[in-house]
């Protein structure tokens, strides 16, 4: 397209066939078949730059962090406090201090419930959470009230899987210690008006935790925005390496939280009488941290602002349509969440062939998808169906995927049919 | 046909496809032994009964939702287990394990409509499928009260 005038790299539209050549994995066959990786919800694929700079970490820098006085470790401490400030700025943290390095989403989760919710959470106090929760949002709730002889709260959710405001409206009391709640959900794609959320919680005091492991790789994300206390997500589900994530958290809740786990690097002195604890966010990184983990990170957080948001959103705002259009010719097929505001996840069933069947007829026609209760449980249960599949998608998927999948799914009615 | 599509075709047979839609012994029974089956990752869950006398299973039936393998298999099973003594049954499920996750193809002519199910050697991950009915028969028979899963 020539405009005849000079056009800027974000103005112009993200071409997924492009985006496609960074991502080596992409270039495999799957039994001689062209892979059509759909299943981005369960974990992105990585780009060459991230997968460079683990291969650069371990070639040339390795050392250990905080602790070394040689130069190399000087190299690795520094390469692992930018990546903490790269996080800080992907989430609009006001200090890279509010950033905790964890393993993912679920650890981070856990921290909060075992500190903050420890030190917070009483008998008869409550936890809200809502219906809409993977398992990783909804587990370590539970670990904690039991303990405490606290009570769990679910915000319920309409038919098209939103959350209901105005039951989370009146869930909220003088009780209520904590909302913990997802920000796009991993089953339905439904995006959740987490602003609104934060906003009565704090009417009330009650801080707000949101989970977002999906949110992460779709959508600029705001912590001040958004106006939360504690976000948390996990580097592999946005074109990073497994085994690193990230826990924001506001300075002024990190410094009154206890510690999470014990050990070296969290501590400033030790004795066998007392323990002085480091000043957050290195408090709560106890033992040698995932320094590989975090620099490649670092670099999907560099390779998705290159991309830009805007782009990024529109194509996958696009291909959603697009998908959402193609499925819907496929017979017998019912699309499961279809909230207003979603982000690229097709959950689906068809009429009277269980999910797993179509997972590996799927599977066989090259095209990776999930199929189960995607860890929402009782999401499956108030929607009322046992399991469904799952079309997740990401910058680097195209027509072409969606065209694929469509073809796939009419090959399960040959089999079926 | 593709090799691909002929690996479906020797997984989702005719008789498969068959008991299915069509699942034999379908229904509960009252005053026997029964166990539940639950395999949460796929959402499979059936429910296996058991008429047992003198060690001879008189009657069996299963109820309950699952995949195409899940079912067929419930259904095949509930056919080849009726009239043979608990130990025949546990023989014979041994042997179709064998069949379902040998490493290389067996025939096995005493297993009859079970061969139906061979198939399902060369998809590992249906395996689970597979065998649900018959962890939750083993659990009836044995009338342990507990929920039986194969993930």
């Amino acid at each position: 397209m020539s405009t005849g005038s000079p056009v800027s790299a974000r103005d112009v539209a993200l071409d997924a066939a492009v985006i496609r050549q960074d991502f080596p994995l992409l270039r495999q066959r799957v039994r001689g078949k062209p892979l059509v990786y759909l299943d981005n919800a369960a974990t992105t694929q990585k780009p060459q730059t991230v997968i460079d700079r683990v291969v650069r970490y371990y070639a040339e820098e390795n050392a250990n962090v905080h602790r070394g006085v040689h130069w190399l470790s000087e190299r690795a401490t520094d390469a692992y406090e930018d990546a903490r400030a790269a996080a800080g700025r992907f989430l609009n943290a006001g200090d890279s201090r509010e950033i905790v390095f964890v393993r993912g989403t679920t650890e981070a989760i856990n921290l909060v419930a075992s500190t903050y919710g420890r030190a917070h959470v009483s008998r008869g106090d409550e936890v809200v959470i809502s219906t809409l929760e993977h398992h990783s949002n909804i587990v370590p709730w539970q670990i904690l009230c039991d303990a405490q002889g606290a009570r769990l709260r679910v915000i319920p959710i309409s038919d098209t899987g939103e959350i209901d405001l105005e039951a989370y409206a009146t869930l909220l009391n003088d009780r209520t210690r904590i909302v913990s709640v997802v920000h796009v959900s991993n089953a339905l794609g439904t995006i959740n008006p987490v602003e609104e959320i934060v906003r009565l919680a704090h009417r009330r005091g009650i801080p707000v935790l949101v989970d977002g492991a999906q949110a992460a790789a779709h959508m600029r994300i705001d912590v001040q925005t958004l106006g939360c206390d504690f976000y948390a997500l996990s580097g592999h589900k946005m074109f990073g390496p497994t085994g690193i994530g990230v826990l924001y958290a506001t300075s002024a809740l990190l410094s009154t939280m206890p510690p999470y786990q014990g050990g070296g690097d969290m501590i400033s002195s030790v004795t066998f009488e007392r323990t002085l604890y480091k000043p957050p966010p290195h408090r709560f990184e106890a033992g040698t941290p995932h320094i590989a983990g975090a620099v490649g990170l670092a670099a999907a957080i560099e390779y998705l602002t290159a991309i830009g948001w805007e782009r990024a959103a529109l194509h996958e705002r696009e291909l959603l349509e697009y998908a959402s259009r193609a499925l819907s010719q496929v017979p017998g097929l019912r699309v499961i969440g279809t909230a207003k505001k979603k982000a690229g996840i097709l959950s689906f069933v068809l009429d009277g062939v269980h999910p797993h069947d179509v997972g590996t007829i799927l599977d066989r026609e090259g095209v990776a998808i999930r199929t189960g209760h995607h860890c929402c449980q009782p999401l499956m249960d108030r929607l009322g169906v046992p399991a469904t599949a799952r079309a997740s998608m990401a910058i680097y998927n195209t027509h072409e995927d969606v065209d694929a999948l469509e073809a796939a799914l009419r090959t399960v009615w040959k089999v079926f049919g | 046909m593709s090799a691909d599509l002929h690996a479906l075709d020797v997984l989702y047979r005719d008789a498969i496809l068959d008991h299915n839609k069509k699942p034999r012994n379908f229904r509960t029974l009252d005053g026997g032994r029964q166990a539940e089956g639950y395999n949460p990752l796929c959402g499979d869950r059936l429910t296996v009964f058991l008429r047992v006398h003198d060690g001879v299973i008189e009657d069996a039936a299963f109820q309950g939702f699952g995949c195409a393998i899940a079912k067929a298999s419930a259904s095949l099973m509930t056919e080849s287990v009726k009239g043979k003594t608990v130990l025949e049954a546990e023989r014979l499920f041994e042997r179709f394990q064998n069949m379902i996750t040998a490493p290389d193809e067996v025939s096995d002519v005493d297993l009859g409509v079970l061969s139906a199910l061979a198939g399902v050697r060369r998809f590992p991950v249906r395996v689970k499928c597979a065998t649900l009915p018959w962890e939750t028969l083993r659990a009836a028979a044995a009338a342990r009260d507990e929920i039986v899963s194969t993930e």
